[in-house]
C-alpha cells in the first residue's frame, strides 16, 4: 500500500514580482518532491495568473528598503521608478538564470499544481475566468479549506 | 538500505541530467522528472552549479525515498548520483 502523498496547500495574496516567486518555487518543488500542491490566488495575486498581467509584474521600489541602491527611498514615488526597479530585478534574475514566472506557471501546471482563482475578490477587482492563464479552477474560502485542511504545510504569502 | 560508500568508478551510470546554470527550484524538478524516465535501480547522474543543490538533493531523496548514493566536485560543478528505488 502506497502511503498517503504529503500536500502544501499555500495562498498567493500579493501581486509584485518578488512576491509572485514564493509560492510558484514551493508549489514546483513540491510536485518534485513527489507532494501534491495547491494554491489559492487571491486579491493581487490573481494577477499571477492574469493572462494580461503575469508576464509583466513590477518590483515596487518604494517603502522597500531592502532595494539594494543607495538612494533615498522617497525617491521610489517618482515616475518611471517602477519601471526601473523591475527592469533591475529582472536583469538580475537572469544573470543568476532563474526561471521566469511563465516558466515557473508552466512547470506548474506540468506538474499539475491545483491552481485557484478566488472568485470573491475577481468580483471586486473585476476579473473574469477567461482573462486567467488555461487550467485555473475557479473558488472560493469553502474550496481552499477543503484542501488545505488535509496539507502538512499551509502558508500565506 | 542505505550501501556503503562507493567510489563513482563502482558506479554504472544509466542516464546523466545537465542541470549546469540552472537555479532553484529547477534542478529538483528536472531530476524528479528524469528520475521517472529510469527503471527501478537504475542510476542518474545530476550535475549541478547551483550551491543550494547540495542540501535540496538530501532533501529530496530523503522525502521521495530514491537513494543519494554519491555526490563529488569537481571546480564549481556539482555531480549527484541518484539510484531509482521505486
Amino acid at each position: 500500500m502506497t502511503e498517503k502523498p504529503k500536500r502544501i496547500a499555500l495562498i498567493a495574496s500579493k501581486g509584485t514580482l518578488d512576491m509572485a516567486y514564493p509560492p510558484l518555487i514551493l508549489a514546483t518543488a513540491a510536485i518534485a518532491m513527489d507532494m501534491e500542491a495547491g494554491i489559492f490566488f487571491t486579491f493581487y495575486g490573481l494577477d499571477i495568473i492574469n493572462k494580461h498581467k503575469y508576464n509583466s509584474l513590477k518590483v515596487p521600489p518604494l517603502g522597500n528598503p531592502a532595494m539594494p541602491v543607495p538612494m533615498p527611498n522617497i525617491l521610489g514615488a517618482l515616475p518611471g521608478m517602477t519601471a526601473m526597479a523591475t527592469m533591475m530585478m529582472k536583469s538580475w534574475m537572469s544573470k543568476a538564470n532563474v526561471a521566469s514566472i511563465p516558466k515557473l506557471l508552466d512547470m506548474a501546471r506540468e506538474g499539475g499544481v491545483r491552481m485557484i482563482g478566488c472568485q470573491m475578490t475577481m468580483d471586486v477587482m473585476g476579473v473574469k475566468k477567461e482573462d486567467l492563464i488555461d487550467g485555473v479552477e475557479i473558488g472560493g474560502a469553502a474550496t481552499y479549506l477543503d484542501y488545505a485542511v488535509d496539507a502538512n504545510i499551509s502558508l500565506f504569502i | 538500505m542505505k550501501g556503503g560508500i562507493k567510489l563513482a568508478e563502482d558506479i554504472k551510470v544509466d542516464s546523466t541530467l545537465d542541470c549546469k546554470g540552472l537555479v532553484c527550484p529547477e534542478p529538483i524538478v528536472k531530476t524528479n522528472m528524469a528520475i521517472k524516465k529510469l527503471q527501478v535501480g537504475q542510476v542518474l547522474v545530476m550535475e549541478s552549479t547551483d550551491a543550494g543543490a547540495t542540501s535540496d538533493m538530501h532533501s529530496w531523496a530523503k522525502r521521495t525515498g530514491h537513494q543519494l548514493l554519491k555526490e563529488e566536485a569537481s571546480g564549481n560543478v556539482l555531480k549527484f548520483y541518484v539510484k531509482k528505488m521505486k
